[in-house]
């Protein structure tokens, strides 16, 4: 018997491998298609010779950043989702699971109806103030009680806030049409707005955000087990909870500051990878941000191609996407718990 | 061998909210030795291995390790010196024994560390101790209750720490799997010098298997000691209300508690 298996998941490479295939076709894909389709030379004028300023090349630029942030926004939300599933340990846990989509939209809505905030760099500042705000009443209410944050408690006060935030949202738009102007385009989620210095502010939160995913992922495979096993294996449940929750909101507040709430991402990301690669969380963390970033890639490329001359936001399309697929899992019953 | 510890509780009070479950509890667990925790349903069993086991928090009262408070005591660290078993861990849907095995070397793993040989060493050994080699690929799905128990129990080895407190090992299983679990945890005492701890329903096993009982009764302490010298059928009344005549166990020698109830009693005894 090799026991060497205990460490590495037995497909693990060829997953890796096939992930990494599939990524930079993502890639290729999101700087060539488009409205416009661009021309094998023009991508190499676009990308490597700065000099050149066809039109062509121009459009493959513009493409760049967009790409780069679609990727970026994609791991954000498969690694938020992974974490919010182990720390619910509900499988079915989206990032907005603890309210932190509809904090960060009344936060945004507030600003456009009272602050006259109107810039993606002032939203985003709000959107990440109200998501975290969310995040910790949520978190607070969860944790009153008897045996402090359970998973059922977490999820409970999540939902009931959702709901009660989302009316508010609702009623502070309503009589307001030009918060309902500006929001709307705010809110359906879009990568098409993309630019350096809003990709600037976010890598911190990414970096931040899948390190710590990353370096807590041996202790949320023990809380995976239970809390009593955690416990008696030595891991703080209580801090372990709060720091990979704040990893996840982090995470996904600033994915929702810069390019609205994007859904379906996070749950689909990590069931496919659990799927494959079982549930250790050290494989399925860093694979679920692989995993989100060529599906929010693709998502935003079939979105250019359908809605041509135009697009249709990304935030459409992976709803479109995903919920066909979850469906089909769900059928199959091969969503996996954890 | 293991090394010997010194493991003690002292006025231990605990419980869950408002409710005090143990009361004013002192005991010293007898190290390199297989300690049972006995007493009838809600007599707070559970709840004195928890709270000795760390789990939950007692209300006052100290427990100490080599004169230490636990509570002061890094977790971690902690954790590998003494490892507990709950009774109904979460199964992750999909996880091969292998893998659930080495969750256990958590405790034994840096924060950047990684894992090691010694880890596969400790997953390899926990398996082979515990005779679930064979399906270290096996999906835990596909295995019956008696091996699952088999390779949580593992995974606990896998932890290797010198107290292990397990509570209802055998529950739900077949006899014969319950006798199976007993042996293979004395097999760890005996080879290996590990201090059990353990909560048991079967009266008569534990009195086969345990060097020492605790009795419990309405979350105190009333007796403990000796299989032989404990289980009386003045304390089986006592702690749970049951008529009984303790006769020598065939097998063991030891107690064997053999109930009186309204029905099927022959006229001569």
């Amino acid at each position: 018997m090799n026991s060497s298996n205990s460490l590495i998941p037995r497909n693990f490479t060829k997953v890796l491998i096939i992930c990494l295939v599939l990524l930079g076709i993502c890639v290729l894909a999101s700087l060539v298609l488009g409205s416009r389709l661009v021309r094998i030379p023009e991508l190499i004028d676009g990308l490597f010779h700065p000099d050149v300023d066809s039109y062509g090349a121009s459009v493959v630029r513009k493409r760049i950043s967009r790409t780069v942030f679609s990727l970026f926004c994609g791991a954000a939300l498969g690694v938020s989702g992974a974490l919010m599933q182990a720390v619910t340990r509900n499988p079915l846990a989206d990032p907005s699971i603890l309210g932190v989509n509809t904090g960060a939209s009344l936060f945004v809505v507030c600003g456009i109806a009272f602050l006259n905030i109107s810039t993606a760099n002032q939203y985003i500042w709000l959107a990440l103030a109200g998501a975290a705000i969310t995040a910790v009443f949520v978190f607070g209410i969860g944790s009153m009680g008897r045996g402090g944050a359970t998973p059922i408690k977490l999820i409970l006060a999540g939902a009931a806030t959702s709901a009660a935030l989302s009316s508010l949202v609702t009623a502070i738009m309503i009589p307001r049409s030009y918060v309902m102007d500006q929001f709307r385009f705010w809110q359906v989620g879009s990568v098409g707005s993309a630019t350096w210095s809003g990709i600037a502010t976010f890598i911190p939160f990414l970096v931040i955000g899948v390190l710590t995913a990353i370096l807590t992922a041996p202790a949320l495979n023990a809380l995976a087990l239970g809390d009593e096993v955690a416990a008696g294996q030595g891991v703080r449940t209580g801090t372990l909870r709060l720091v990979a929750a704040l990893a996840g909101v982090l995470l996904c507040g600033a994915t929702t500051a810069l390019a609205g709430p994007i859904g379906f991402i996070g749950l689909l990301s990590t069931h496919v990878i659990r799927l494959i690669l079982g549930p250790d969380l050290r494989f399925v963390i860093p694979m679920s941000a692989i995993s989100g970033a060529i599906i929010l890639t693709i998502s935003d490329v079939c979105g250019r191609l359908i809605g041509s001359p135009g697009e249709l936001e990304v935030g459409v399309v992976t709803a479109f996407i995903g919920a066909p697929i979850l469906i089909l899992l769900a059928i199959k019953s091969k969503v996996r718990s954890l | 061998m293991k090394p010997t510890h010194l493991f003690q509780a002292e006025q231990l009070v605990a419980g869950y909210e408002n409710k005090t479950v143990i009361q004013d509890v002192s005991l010293v667990i007898p190290s390199h030795k297989i300690s049972v925790i006995i007493g009838a349903n809600g007599c707070g069993k559970s709840t004195l291995l928890k709270t000795l086991a760390r789990l939950i928090k007692p209300t006052s009262g100290t427990i100490t390790l080599d004169g230490k408070p636990l509570g002061k005591l890094p977790s971690k660290p902690l954790a590998r010196v003494i490892g507990m078993l709950p009774q109904s861990p979460i199964v992750p849907e999909g996880i091969s024994v292998a893998d659930l095995v080495g969750r256990g070397r958590f405790p034994h793993q840096s924060l950047f560390g990684g894992w090691t040989k010694k880890d596969n060493e400790a997953v390899a050994e926990a398996m082979r101790i515990m005779d679930i080699t064979e399906f270290a690929n096996h999906p835990i799905d596909e295995l019956s209750g008696g091996q699952r128990q088999r390779v949580w129990i593992a995974m606990a080895l896998a932890q290797e720490t010198d107290i292990l407190f397990l509570d209802e090992p055998t529950t739900f299983l077949d006899i014969t799997y319950q006798v199976e679990i007993l042996d293979l945890l004395t097999d760890l005492n005996r080879k290996h010098g590990t201090t059990i701890v353990m909560v048991l329903h079967d009266i008569n096993l534990s009195a086969r298997y345990a060097d020492h009982i605790f009795a419990l009764h309405q979350g105190k302490l009333v007796a403990e000691g000796e299989p032989s010298e404990v289980i009386t059928s003045t304390l089986v009344k006592d702690i749970f209300g049951l008529d009984c005549t303790v006769i020598e166990d065939p097998i063991s020698g030891s107690p064997l508690v053999v109930p009186r109830g309204r029905y099927h009693v022959n006229q001569e005894v």
